[in-house]
């Protein structure tokens, strides 16, 4: 039983780097309605920034791991990735806008493939450490719980969940209660509506994408912090468990989003501890292809008919 | 060109064979300034003939693609996952009538066909439930099953697991290749040709219209999905058998990627156009790497040849931005999206 909760609390830390990306996932495909494939290797960009910027930042606060610190990197890994964001939607989406979606699917494929090889090429093929932000240590809890004593709970799994969530509610006041948001919901609910009543879809479609990729930022460092090392391609499995997260809480619904990634962590984990690691993947695609072909519309999502 | 296509295709099978032959047997002083000694051709242009070899597996796989993707307009991801079933299930065959002598090239010929049909069947269970989504839904799911294909073979004890599969004798050769190649490009372009291609076509411009007429749409999905598949398993099999080793890591959704790009870049639905594709993708990497290596280009040259995933990517978004229909394919009509 110790075991399975165990196995439960290290399902979360992970699945709640995978709702994170998902989140982005999710936003795009609200707007435009396509698969932003690249937005994995987004991801991959944010434990870079992390990684060249966390030493800088460091310096000034005296080459020690802190937790001030920690939170300069984030957001300054989040502001990079978001610019990437924007600018990848701006130089290879954009003009794409009118085309049929296979092409811009296929772009978005283009996008991730380079992505991942100039990442190859400027940062170097290699996996790299990641610099120490925080210093991790297992959380003492105290004898009077009895057997609940026996769970191992680090600082960094805290962190991570921790700092998900206070995203995921920050996420949620910018859709709901700013008047941003409120323009993404009427971009995402029509387009063509949207526009005639004098918002700009141009302007939403970038703040969705910064938005979006900001989130996969955030996530980038906060793998970082978890796991020791880093590699250009780390995107692109990362990506695919988020966009199967994505589609099983229903793609373009942000609860779902954070839903299904939570989910999905916790599914590899317990694959991982109680199957066999090698059936990880096979495992998290079955669920994937089975909820296309029972509920395509995914555990939260809305059903849409489609018009001829 | 499609006047005679059986003789043609008779014709196309004829050259493979002599050239075939002559590579074996001409011995390589015969070529150039007779300096060859006593090798035959193959063993004197071994790394030519690798690439050669490359190249018709290439236009196997992409010609297969190009009756789901382009023809039919089902944007299929999972091309490598078929490729491994044929690969894993004729090497198994192969392997189990014991290397060189036990089937000897009958043997082949028979474990090569039993790899497609092995595939062709994988591409019928996947293609069934898989083919009533659409676009970008399709495309996730014809991956997932990719990886699903890899992580099985991963955890298959008799196909080597994660060790890979190495000990088949190289039956493979020019004759196989592109032998196979032409039996591809006959039967892909013969089905187009036909009343099948009608609605393949159909279904690719306006399922909706197409149903409407009469047409069974999932019929004619599930058969270009299956004949892609058998034709992807033909390839997986003839490139087991030239390779004589098989990693399952090999045919993850990269090497799907690789594939679709050929198509896309050759123009979806132009056979001619995918098969220049494939020859010119599968050549352009060993052109680059001959580039980075060449001592009289300046540096900045070489280093940029030495990425040439780079380049690759790069090709392929600037070629959506410019020209999405491909090198070859016409500018067929699109319909405008969007409209709800």
């Amino acid at each position: 039983m110790i075991e399975f909760l165990q196995q439960l609390i290290n399902g979360l830390a992970q699945g709640a780097i995978y709702a994170l990306i998902a989140l982005g996932y999710t936003m795009v495909f609200g707007v435009l309605r396509f698969i932003n494939f690249a937005h994995g290797d987004v991801f991959m960009l944010g434990a870079f920034a992390g990684f060249y910027v966390g030493p800088r930042v460091l310096k000034f606060f005296g080459n020690a791991a802190s937790y001030p610190g920690a939170a300069v990197v984030l957001v300054v890994a989040m502001l990079i990735c978001a610019v990437f964001g924007i600018l990848i939607e701006f130089l290879c989406y954009r003009p794409l806008r009118d085309r049929p979606k296979l092409t811009v699917l296929i772009t978005a494929i283009g996008v991730s493939l380079f992505l991942e090889n100039a990442g190859q090429f400027v940062f170097g093929a290699d996996p790299k450490s990641f610099p120490e932000l925080i210093t991790d240590r297992a959380l003492e809890i105290p004898e009077s719980w009895g057997a609940l004593s026996l769970l191992t709970i680090t600082a960094n799994q805290l962190i991570v969940v921790g700092v998900t969530l206070a995203l995921l509610f920050a996420l949620r006041f910018i859709v709901l209660h700013t008047r941003m948001g409120m323009a993404m919901r009427a971009v995402s609910y029509n387009p063509t509506a949207a526009s005639l009543m004098g918002i700009n879809n141009d302007v939403v479609i970038s703040f969705t994408f910064g938005l979006g990729s900001a989130l996969a930022g955030a996530a980038g460092v906060l793998i970082s912090i978890q796991q020791p090392s880093i590699d250009p391609l780390m995107g692109v499995n990362a990506g695919l468990k988020a966009f199967v997260a994505a589609v099983l809480g229903g793609i373009g619904n942000l609860p779902g989003a954070a839903l299904g990634g939570i989910l999905i962590g916790l599914i590899e984990v317990l694959v991982m501890g109680y199957v066999s690691p090698t059936y990880r993947d096979p495992i998290v695609f079955g669920v994937l292809i089975l909820v296309l072909l029972i509920k395509p519309t995914g555990l939260l999502g809305a059903s849409a008919r489609e018009k001829v | 060109m499609f006047q005679r296509p059986k003789i043609l295709l008779l014709f196309a099978l004829l050259l493979a064979a002599l050239v075939s032959w002559s590579m074996g047997h001409v011995p390589s002083g015969f070529v150039g300034n007779g300096q060859g000694g006593s090798g035959s051709l193959i063993d004197r242009y071994a790394y030519y003939y690798d690439v050669l070899i490359g190249i018709g597996i290439s236009v196997i796989l992409a010609a297969g693609l190009n009756l789901v993707n382009g023809y039919t307009g089902q944007f299929s991801l999972g091309h490598a996952g078929f490729m491994a079933v044929g690969a894993y299930a004729s090497s198994f065959l192969t392997l189990k009538w014991g290397g060189t002598a036990g089937g000897g090239v009958m043997g082949f010929f028979v474990a090569l066909l039993a790899g497609g049909g092995v595939a062709a069947l994988a591409g019928l269970l996947v293609g069934g439930p898989s083919l009533r989504l659409k676009g970008d839904y399709l495309a996730i799911v014809t991956l997932g099953f990719n990886e699903i294909i890899k992580g099985v073979i991963q955890n298959a004890e008799p196909l080597g697991a994660q060790r890979g599969l190495g000990g088949m004798h190289q039956f493979t050769n020019f004759f196989w290749t592109f032998g196979c190649a032409a039996v591809t490009v006959y039967v892909v372009l013969a089905l187009v040709h036909s009343t099948y291609g009608r609605g393949f076509l159909a279904v690719r411009d306006d399922e909706i219209a197409a149903e409407a007429m009469g047409i069974n749409t999932t019929k004619y999905k599930v058969l270009a999905f299956v004949v892609g598949a058998f034709f992807a398993g033909i390839a997986g099999g003839l490139y087991a058998h030239f390779k004589q080793f098989i990693h399952p890591e090999g045919f993850n959704y990269l090497r799907s990627v690789d594939i679709v790009v050929m198509v896309i870049l050759g123009g979806m639905g132009s056979t001619a156009g995918v098969c220049f594709a494939a020859v010119l993708l599968t050549v352009l990497p060993e052109l680059l790497r001959a580039v980075s290596k060449a001592p009289a280009l300046p540096a900045t040259v070489q280093q940029i040849a030495e990425n040439r995933m780079v380049l690759y990517s790069l090709l392929l978004i600037v070629l959506m931005l410019i020209r999405p229909q491909g090198l070859f394919g016409g500018s067929s009509r699109q319909k405008k999206q969007g409209a709800k």
